[in-house]
């Protein structure tokens, strides 16, 4: 194998845990994986697949690594997949090893790649079927294992505590009600209009957005509840690290509370992998074709409460923005348009990214490849400069990430690239602008 | 369920509370509850100067506080409410509080019969579960659910059972995590365990357990099923003979399995909340016969007609001959009884309420954001601002229902004739 | 040989090419039950979008990133489809032993066609061994496949201009032929039949489930 700083990086979730394997348990998950668990989509695609590398330039790891075939999307299926195949899951766990670096930390299944390839070729789906066999063996980068862990225990991704969950609630109402008189975050409503659901950062370290969020719903005139049991959490990383049992028992339990609560529809929070966890590999592994009930972006949800009036803009934001578009809502929902209806309506000076809508660039952060933590982070780096010279070219001094992990990820590539700018959510932004009406001034 | 012969069953109509005199009087009311007797309805209110109280009817509760949230009525008409005073928390009946005072508690709930009421409490920075102002005598480091035994004497919660430093996944996998009953854990530690249940008799406990990435059982009082599934849900007893039924998922199919052995044999495509009927003799089951498309399965028997959308809880009617469900298709609620929906559609409705002879169903709905009986399929009576679910009466002649009207909270009896036609 | 070639042998080679193509697409499909999440989703008017949007030239945005590639792959593929059923030479094949007959190329056009396919897939090979990321992924069955579709060009051209013995080379270019269509079904060729396929279900997991466009 090659040795390169990114084969160098020391991480326990792959280092250790590859020392239990043996050549048996490596084949018989291999071999489950391949042919119990897959069918049409991995054989169809392995055999359609030319090998030509119109994928390549679709991919932002082989851009900002000066095209080097290894981050090409099929260099990547190559190194892992076909290999796998090839040798019929005859492989050690140093391959094992090197697999699950490339499928959790150099592709960010951002699905770009197959608007790229002439078949449609479900690259990221492949090198998910990847991960998976990575979970079902153990060797899953440390940080996205516990993140896994987590779900599995709490159904949040940051082992939040439910007495922690609810007294930030507490808290955060009591904080946005000294701003907008009677704001509330009604808990456990029965028959509101809207379950609002976030992902867990938010009450572990960004509580002002939960605050933020009771100021509009109340502006806006929303009938609205969140969960005081678990079930609150809209997120899964254990669809990114391939354990979809837990998957799917954290989006049950979403679905589940939502009925529960007799919501007729659920709005997320800023987030994209939630909404692809939620809407599509969720309900697909548990059995329902499209989500149970309607599910709304954030970003769809502004859109509707500006279109409306039901929130008014007091003064634009002054500074130039520019925005990501999030892959899981962009090439997930098409929400580009909306997301630039928000975007102007918000503010006054708005400059646009190039390459845009579908064909924007993933953040490098989702996908779970934040998730696996910092010693991957200067791997991550790396592999997004282009994310860097996008930016730096709209010479905007704010990038609007309407989804946590793009947050993150972007504001992990300003520092590395030094461009001096700062990532805000849309919330953040409509508090500041958006007007209070007098009787419902503090 | 409440005991309702002592009712007032008499009364047509009472006005039981001008709902605009408490809002003029406190700077703020929150959500309303309604005793199940319907002669109460409650709200926690805040007052100018921000403390917090229950109104019930046209009276509070003396004692303010400094929050108070999750007020609800009990089965046999008690009021609680979680209250924040002196910054602790506790649980307040009909305007006492508990004793004990927590750094947090929450999800208080009562047992079956209603006697006994618990919920999850953290104290120095341990878990554990409190019952009727009594503590379990150790905490945990983690809790995420418990239940109580029907009579309520006894509580069992999933607990983690030895700290986790942070990222330490070796830790994780080698188990951390139990059920505790009664304030004593297990002796065996998995990687999870979720849903933990008591028999009827209150004497055993079974639970979902995780003993690898993917490997899935259920355990009863530690003893675990001998099979591991790729992956099970929550498993409950059946309440004549005590064994343990749960669906369990086996190559990618799921089935049911009753103490381990597969006892249906369908190959479902998923499969949950398992109830049985009354007299535990049968049992229906949420159930994905194919890809995309939901019923209810009945003595493994699905429902023909399948749902796109969404089939919730099965409900079996007093005689356990028939089974309802709530349905929903293209974004429309309705309720299906033994495979066939009603005509009509909502934009919500709630669970079915059978007749004491079974023959009827009765339950509350909501369209364009009003309320309304729907009787065997057919809206009756007028709509309403806001409704609770209706009641019979035991001898199934007459039908309680709660509601507001014009800022009014108004209790009403009525002749189950008149509503079922 | 000849004869073998020119009765039989086509016989059995278009049995191959269809009865293999028909195979694989409904073994396909059948496998596409198994999955379970692929066939609840196809759409026609997606899956047509998307295909649509891939046929024309510079339909999609990877195209227009690589123009010159793009040119040449279209007149390559274009080339290498219409020229075998609109040569003279093989319609009046046909006419001889069906009387049937259709319109045909003027004789330079299909010559610069052929060549067209000619260049077309030596470009390919020099594509696979120039660039890294190609040269990569390629394997030693990549450059065969090649060899197996230009081969009746190349005899195809030979044997237009006469160069050795023509009966010979028109053997070899029958066989040739034959092998060329007796493969599709069976080899990295097959792409052409999966593409409807592939395209149309990418197409509507972009485009019916999720409101984006695909090119
Ligand atoms: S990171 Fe995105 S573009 Fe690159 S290989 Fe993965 S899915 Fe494809
Ligand atoms: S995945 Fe598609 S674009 Fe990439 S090499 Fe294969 S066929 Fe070509």
């Amino acid at each position: 194998m090659k040795d390169t700083p990114e084969s160098r990086v020391i991480d326990p979730g792959l280092d250790e845990t590859i020392k239990k394997l043996t050549p048996e348990h490596i084949e018989r998950v291999v071999q489950h994986v391949l042919t119990k668990e897959n069918a049409a989509r991995l054989k169809v695609y392995i055999d359609t697949c030319v090998h030509c590398g119109l994928c390549a330039e679709a991919c932002h790891t082989y851009l900002s690594r000066d095209c080097d075939p290894d981050y090409s999307p099929v260099g990547k299926v190559k190194n892992t997949l076909w290999e796998l195949i090839k040798r019929k899951g005859k492989v050690d766990g140093e391959f094992v090893k090197m697999m699950s670096r490339v499928a959790f930390t150099e592709c960010a299944v951002c699905r770009r790649c197959s608007m790229y390839c002439p078949f449609g070729i479900d690259i990221a789906y492949l090198l998910m079927i990847v991960r998976r066999i990575c979970s079902l063996l153990g060797v899953v980068p440390q940080y996205l294992q516990d993140t896994t862990n987590s779900h599995a225990v709490t159904s949040n991704q940051m082992w939040v505590h439910q007495d922690e969950w609810i007294d930030t609630l507490q808290w955060q109402e009591e904080e946005a009600m000294s701003e907008v008189k009677d704001a509330r975050i009604p808990l456990e409503k029965e028959g509101a209009e809207v379950m609002y659901s976030v992902i867990a950062p938010e009450p572990k370290i960004l509580a002002q957005l939960l605050g933020n969020m009771a100021q509009i719903m109340k502006v806006a005139g929303i009938d609205w509840t969140m969960p005081a049991t678990d079930g609150w959490d809209n997120s899964n990383m254990a669809m990114y690290s391939g354990d979809f049992e837990v998957m799917g028992r954290v989006e049950r339990l979403h679905w589940e509370t939502a009925a529960r609560l007799k919501a007729k529809k659920i709005v997320m929070g800023e987030c994209g992998h939630a909404f692809r966890g939620a809407v599509y590999d969720g309900p697909r592994w548990l059995g329902w074709k499209f989500p149970p009930i309607p599910m709304v972006h954030a970003i769809e949800f502004y859109y509707d409460i500006l279109k409306s009036g039901r929130i008014k803009v007091k003064e634009k934001f002054k500074e130039p923005v520019t925005v990501q578009d999030p892959c899981n809502t962009v090439r997930g929902r098409g929400l580009g348009p909306k997301l630039r209806y928000v975007v102007n309506e918000l503010c006054e000076n708005f400059i646009d990214v190039n390459p845009r809508f579908e064909h924007n660039y993933c953040c490098m952060a989702g996908g779970g490849t934040i998730n696996c933590g910092p010693p991957w982070k200067r791997s991550r780096m790396v592999s997004n400069r282009v994310k860097a010279e996008q930016f730096k070219a709209t010479g905007a001094h704010i990038v609007i990430t309407p989804c946590h992990n793009c947050h993150s990820g972007i504001e992990d590539v300003i520092g590395f690239y030094k461009l001096g700018m700062h990532v805000k959510f849309i919330s953040e932004i409509m508090v500041e602008v958006m007007d209070v009406p007098d009787e419902l001034k503090p | 369920m409440p005991d309702a012969s002592n009712w007032d069953w008499a009364v047509e109509k009472k006005t039981v509370a001008d709902l605009k005199q408490l809002r003029d009087k406190f700077k703020g009311v929150h959500e309303f509850v309604v005793s199940p007797d319907g002669e109460k309805i409650a709200a926690p209110v805040v007052t100018e100067e921000n403390s917090f109280t229950a109104a019930i009817n046209s009276d509070t509760w003396p004692e303010m506080v400094e929050l108070l949230w999750y007020l609800r009525f009990l089965p046999d008409g008690r009021l609680t409410a979680l209250v924040r005073i002196d910054d602790q928390w506790t649980l307040m009946v009909d305007g006492v509080p508990w004793n004990e005072r927590f750094e947090y508690a929450w999800d208080p709930r009562p047992c079956a019969s209603g006697s006994a009421i618990g919920m999850m409490i953290k104290r120095d920075f341990k878990y554990g579960i409190a019952i009727d102002d009594k503590v379990w005598e150790e905490g945990f480091d983690g809790i995420r659910d418990y239940a109580l035994s029907p009579d309520g004497s006894r509580a069992a919660a999933t607990v983690q059972v030895a700290p986790l430093a942070e990222a330490d996944i070796f830790a994780f996998s080698e188990g951390v995590w139990s059920i505790a009953v009664d304030g004593k854990a297990w002796d065996k530690k998995y990687l999870n365990t979720w849903k933990p249940i008591f028999s009827a008799d209150g004497s055993k406990v079974a639970a979902e357990i995780r003993t690898d990435i993917c490997e899935y059982s259920i355990s009863v009082d530690g003893n675990d099923w001998n099979d591991r599934f790729g992956c099970v849900w929550e498993p409950l007893f059946r309440p004549q003979n005590g064994s343990v039924i749960a669906p369990v998922r086996k190559d990618g199919f799921w089935r049911l399995a009753e103490n381990g052995k597969t006892i249906w044999d369908g190959k479902y495509n998923q499969l949950w909340q398992v109830k049985f009927s009354p007299d535990g003799s049968r049992i229906a089951v949420i159930a994905s016969p194919e890809y995309g498309r939901w019923t209810i399965a009945v003595d493994n028997a699905p429902w023909k007609r399948i749902w796109e959308d969404m089939v919730l809880e099965p409900h079996f009617s007093p005689d356990g001959k028939r089974v309802a469900a709530i349905v929903k298709e293209v974004n429309r609620w309705t309720i299906a009884v033994d495979g066939n929906p009603w005509g009509e559609q909502f934009d919500m409705i709630w669970d079915p309420v059978f007749s004491p002879c079974g023959k009827h169903i009765i339950a509350k709905a909501e369209r364009n954001g009003r309320f309304m009986i729907v009787a065997d399929g057919k809206p009756v009576g007028p709509q309403y601002d806001a409704l609770w679910d209706p009641i019979f009466s035991a001898d199934g002649t007459k039908i309680l229902l709660k509601y507001i009207e014009n800022d009014k909270y108004c209790r009403q009896v009525v002749s189950a004739s008149d509503v079922l036609g | 040989m000849y004869d073998f070639a020119r009765g039989p042998l086509v016989w059995i080679a278009f049995a191959i090419f269809f009865g293999g193509s028909v195979y694989r697409i409904i073994s396909t499909i059948m496998l596409a039950k198994k999955d379970k999440v692929i066939l609840p989703y196809m759409r026609t008017k997606y899956g047509l979008r998307s295909i649509a949007h891939w046929l024309i030239p510079f339909g999609s945005r990877n195209m227009r990133l690589r123009p010159f590639f793009t040119i040449m792959s279209f007149l390559f593929h274009a080339c290498l489809l219409l020229t075998p059923i609109f040569t003279l030479g093989h319609i009046a094949l046909w006419q001889e032993s069906w009387g049937v007959s259709w319109w045909h190329l003027p004789d330079t056009l299909s010559t610069l066609m052929t060549f067209i396919v000619v260049a077309g897939g030596v470009v390919f090979v020099l594509r696979r061994l120039s660039d890294p990321t190609v040269r990569m992924v390629t394997s030693f069955g990549d450059f065969v496949v090649v060899l197996i579709v230009i081969a009746p060009f190349v005899t195809g051209l030979l044997a237009y201009y006469q160069v050795f013995d023509y009966r010979t080379i028109i053997t070899i270019h029958m066989w040739t032929g034959a092998i060329w269509l007796a493969s599709v079904p069976f080899t990295k060729i097959a792409h052409m039949l999966f593409f409807p396929l592939t395209r149309a279900y990418m197409g509507c997991e972009f485009g019916y489930v999720r409101n984006a466009r695909d090119w």
